[in-house]
């Protein structure tokens, strides 16, 4: 998994986790929806350009109107107490997960590219692609970023993470903001799916891998950091496959998630993150 | 039909027969209905279907195999009724999804033993739902048919009940064509498998075929599972790699082979994979451009080759499949060719032991005399009833052993260069389940 | 009749019951019975950390594991008779609970349940690593290793369905009454004290970290003596039992059962068994089922079924 795409994925989680105070489970599904609606688009349009961009706006649209229902319905119902819509997410991993496999199927679906030409180095092959997901994932954080720090949005969300009941006090329009924040979360997941599909393929249990890592990002990069997200994104991204040159593959997943363990025992704030009451 | 009536006729005890008529003749007597009644019982036997339990994997990470394992086995089933059943009685499928979850697996075996009443349980295709069903088969006493080509059955450590008659093992395979793989395309070979058993089964075989044959394995690389990019581990193929022996499976493989392309570009080692790698895919699917030359191990070629005798083309058209292996109704649905055929055979061999053994009714002495004959079977010709080939079996461990195919990517399809011996695949056993008791 | 009495009275009849069955039921159902028994250990184990002190725990699987390979791998290498490969079990299950509190509880909340995920995703992989021992996700049967259990002179064979059946009722009641006393006695007041306010309580004078710590311990031992019977009574030892579904299941049974209920964890295993067994037969995906169970039960029974029971009727259930 690139590390444009983790950014992406764990952005969404921690942003979810940072302002509800909740943790999604349900979030590698979003992921999986969005592969999956790319693999649709592929299908319903003709050329892969055409697909890859009405994937890119239709997906995130449809996985957050979802998301927002299951926010009104759910989540909202259950007054965001941490454990019960931890049990109410797992009951949406499964939902999602065997509603598509009954619409979907079982299978691992490719889709084609948007763009096909490999950047050749003397010792090994790059697919363009990959330049194409960077590309899209930076503008994307960097809209994520623009709507938190400059839009009054971005104010009612920080506001209502540092202090809800402040926050509220205030005028801010809390329940408006949480069902919009985990429809942004759930936006983000679903385009990172979209753009991971051209590389793997879109399968109904393709969800679990990055929600682990997503895990394992946002608790390194701090609970409810962002920028701590974004750092330890890519600095995970990046030593997974210098970590698993030297150590036997499953065994560098048994150190890193043991690590993980670790850190959120000794530093709960995180690594990157700043330390908060 | 009639043809078996008469044979069983002859073979069973005349005493019996005669007494058995004389009770239904004297208990309806008054009823003036006797020519009916004689052949009451007869009818009645016949009327009760054989009942097969099919443990399927309809969920989970099985449910690629599985979908084609219910239509092989659909197929299947229609020849057998359609001529004639097996002994004369017609099959019935009562299948159940195991989710491919060892835990669900052997609840499942207990439901259809014990709920459906089935006469036999058959299908199982993933081998760590496989060996955790075993031992429930094997307390039940009900025999157990795996199609699942794990080296499990012919390790001799399930147990009397479970055969896997129908698909070679993993082991023979490797084993036979570990021989060309050294002999043909180098000597210095590199292995990447998943880190699970059906791996470590590649690990072991293939790496005692290499020392046989002076070959050297210069890397091991266990994929963990549930991985999606495999770039990074592309970087520890050592540089001196002759050959790279690649199997994967599940829904990352056609990621695998697109960065295998990446990676190696045109200074590519010879590559070498199971074609459990890429069934179910299309072989023209964007991304496998880069397997033009490479060459696959396949059971049963999936690709018509077009010297196939009328049989397998028969087998073709009633499972469902085109020229290009893929379902005749979706061209993008491709089969599972390598694996499910071995539900076809299974499930004729089932018939073959039925009718040799005079099994009627799930009674301890009827699976005794099943299981017997079964064991005392020596292999199977080719034909309608084993399209993939000729097979030898083995009754001390209950498993079967076929030919071995080895094809090479020309034109984006399978095209066969050579196919093994049986006697190529053969390794001394570890086991004898004629041993135990019944 | 004092509630003491009646709260006794009730959970003996529900074994004298349970013994009882085995003479009445048909056979699938004995086996289903015999499995839910062992599966309902696990529950009452997980229904301790969760529904007494307010732990929750996504990775108790681990606990499960640890009783399953610690009873399996000695039967399977060294042909260690059941019992002791039982205490082995159940010995491991102890040990792993108490390393595993002694850092994981110095989180609380969503962290501790990330925690006890990574944990249990570690120990997953362990098993999946030493595949040269465990055998990976194929795993391994005891049947042929395991010797006959000898009792007063008889041979009990583990595929006699009575035997079955009686051991795992013999795990079960085991678990039940020892939650049952963890649950009426002062320290499970304490327990309760640090579920509803662990502040008030340390402020009364309770090392809320020790009684935590004993809380997990429990825990962990009754899910590791199910695992470890699992292991022994259905003759497989696999890595799918360390996984994250895994850790899923006793938080489905105990919810649906009721939280903090002694018998709870029971009826929502039995309940849960018999909703798959009877879904799996029309249609194919019954995980939806489990999903959708888990909404529908956290959005409109939270409390579960005995613990809506006792919230109107039945005030002293414990």
């Amino acid at each position: 998994m690139s590390a444009f795409v983790l950014a992406l994925t764990a952005l969404g989680l921690s942003l979810v986790f940072g302002v509800m105070r909740i943790v999604n489970v349900a979030h590698g599904e979003f992921y999986m929806l969005g592969a999956v609606l790319a693999w649709a688009c592929a299908h319903a349009v003709g050329t892969p350009v055409a697909g890859f961009v009405a994937a890119m706006l239709l997906a995130p649209l449809a996985v957050g109107g979802l998301a927002l229902a299951a926010d009104r319905w759910v989540l909202r119902r259950l007054d965001y107490h941490p454990e019960s819509t931890i049990v109410a997410t797992i009951g949406m991993l499964y939902v999602l997960q065997q509603a598509v496999l009954m619409l979907y199927g079982p299978d691992a679906r490719p889709v084609p590219p948007p763009v096909y030409f490999k950047v050749e180095f003397p010792w090994f092959g790059y697919s363009g692609y990959k330049l194409v997901v960077a590309a899209v994932s930076a503008a994307l954080l960097a809209a994520t970023w623009v709507l938190i720090a400059r839009t009054r949005l971005g104010l009612y969300m920080r506001a209502a993470q540092q202090d809800l009941e402040i926050a509220q006090a205030y005028g801010v329009p809390a329940r408006r903001v949480y069902g919009f924040v985990f429809a942004a979360g759930a936006m983000l997941a679903a385009a990172a799916g979209v753009l991971i599909v051209p590389i793997e393929q879109a399968h109904y249990l393709m969800g679990l891998d990055p929600l682990l890592l997503s895990f394992i990002v946002v608790i390194i990069g701090g609970l409810g950091s962002l920028r701590g997200t974004l750092v330890a994104a890519f600095a995970v991204g990046l030593s997974d496959g210098i970590v698993s040159v030297f150590f036997s593959p499953t065994l560098a997943k048994i150190v890193a998630t043991l690590l993980v363990a670790a850190v959120l025992v000794v530093r709960p704030g995180g690594l990157f993150g700043e330390e908060r009451a | 039909m009639s043809q078996d009536r008469s044979n069983r006729g002859a073979s069973a005890a005349p005493g019996f027969s005669r007494r058995r008529t004389l009770i239904s003749l004297g208990s309806l007597a008054g009823a003036g209905l006797a020519g009916s009644v004689l052949n009451l019982p007869f009818a009645r036997a016949q009327a009760r279907p054989i009942r097969i339990g099919f443990q399927v994997h309809r969920t989970g990470i099985g449910a690629v195999y599985g979908r084609w394992f219910e239509r092989t086995t659909a197929a299947a089933v229609k020849l057998i009724n359609e001529k004639g059943g097996m002994a004369g009685r017609p099959v019935e499928i009562v299948a159940e999804d195991d989710g491919t979850d060892p835990k669900r697996g052997p609840e499942v075996v207990e439901k259809l033993a014990r709920q459906h009443k089935v006469d036999f349980v058959y299908g199982t295709l993933f081998s760590h739902v496989v060996i955790a069903s075993a031992p429930r088969a094997g307390e039940l006493k009900i025999p157990y048919f795996v199609v699942s080509e794990g080296y499990h059955v012919a390790s001799g450590k399930m147990n009397r009940y479970c055969f896997q008659p129908g698909i070679t093992d993993v082991r023979a395979q490797v084993t036979a064509v570990g021989s060309w793989i050294l002999g043909k395309l180098g000597k210095k070979v590199t292995m990447i498998f998943p880190d699970y058993a059906f791996g470590y089964d590649h690990r072991d075989y293939f790496s005692q075929a290499a020392e046989k044959h002076g070959g050297k394995v210069l890397e091991k690389l266990a994929i963990p599972p549930a991985e999606r990019s495999f770039t990074k581990y592309f970087a520890r193929v050592p540089a001196d790699t002759e050959v790279l022996y690649h199997v994967m499976v599940g829904p990352g493989v056609l990621t695998f082979v697109k960065e295998m392309g990446e990676h190696f570009g045109k200074k590519r080692p010879q590559i070498f994979g199971f074609i459990d790698s890429l069934e179910g895919v299309d072989m023209a699917s964007a991304g496998l451009e880069y397997l033009e030359g490479t060459y696959f191990w396949e059971a049963f070629p999936r690709y018509l080759q077009g010297n196939e005798p009328a049989y397998v083309r028969e087998f073709r058209q009633r499972v469902g499949v085109n020229d290009a292996g893929a379902s005749l109704a979706d061209p993008k649905d491709v089969s599972t060719f390598s694996h499910m055929f071995g539900c076809w055979e299974t499930l004729h061999v089932i018939k073959q032991a039925v009718e040799k053994s005079g099994y009627k009714d799930p009674t301890a002495g009827d699976y005794r005399k099943l299981i017997e004959s079964l064991e005392a079977e020596k292999g199977f010709a080719e034909g309608l009833a084993h399209p993939q080939g000729a097979k030898r079996f083995d009754g001390r461990l209950h498993q079967c052993y076929g030919h071995q195919n080895i094809s090479r990517v020309e034109g984006r399809k399978l095209k066969v260069v050579h196919r093994t011996s049986i006697e190529d695949g053969l390794y001394p056993p570890e086991g004898d389940y004629t041993k135990q008791p019944l | 009749m004092s509630t003491g009495r009646k709260v006794l009275a009730l959970h003996l009849a529900v074994l004298a019951a349970l013994a009882l069955l085995q003479f009445a039921l048909p056979p699938y159902h004995h086996t289903n019975v015999a499995r839910i028994m062992v599966l309902a250990g696990y529950a009452i184990g997980y229904n301790v950390l969760l529904g007494y002190t307010g732990l929750m725990s996504l990775g108790h699987a681990m606990f499960f594991a640890a009783g399953m390979y610690g009873a399996g791998l000695p039967v399977y290498y060294f042909g260690v008779g059941a019992p002791a490969a039982f205490g082995l079990g159940v010995a491991s299950g102890t040990a792993l609970a108490l390393l595993f509190g002694l850092m994981a509880l110095r989180t609380s909340g969503p962290s501790f349940l990330i925690v006890s995920m990574m944990f249990g995703q570690a120990l997953f992989l362990v098993t999946l690593y030493f595949n040269d021992v465990t055998l990976g996700d194929q795993g391994f049967i005891l049947s042929g290793k395991l010797a006959p259990l000898e009792l007063a002179g008889a041979r009990l064979a583990f595929e006699a369905p009575a035997v079955k059946y009686n051991l795992a009722l013999a795990i079960f009641a085991g678990c039940l009454l020892a939650a049952l006393a963890l649950r009426v006695s002062a320290l499970g007041r304490v327990l309760i004290g640090i579920r509803e306010n662990e502040e008030r309580t340390r402020l009364l004078g309770y090392d809320s970290f020790r009684y935590k710590l004993l809380a997990l311990a429990v825990s962990g031992t009754l899910a590791a003596a199910a695992g470890a019977g699992y292991a022994l009574l259905f003759s497989y030892v696999g890595s799918t039992f360390a996984s994250i579904l895994f850790s899923i299941y006793p938080l489905l049974w105990t919810l649906l059962g009721g939280i903090g209920t002694v018998l709870g964890p029971l009826l929502g295993t039995a309940l849960m068994f018999y909703l798959v067994d009877t879904v799996s037969g029309i249609t194919s995906s019954y995980l939806l089922f489990v999903g959708a169970a888990l909404i529908a039960l956290v959005l409109w029974f939270p409390l579960g079924v005995l613990g809506t029971l006792r919230g109107r009727w039945l005030p002293w259930l414990p």
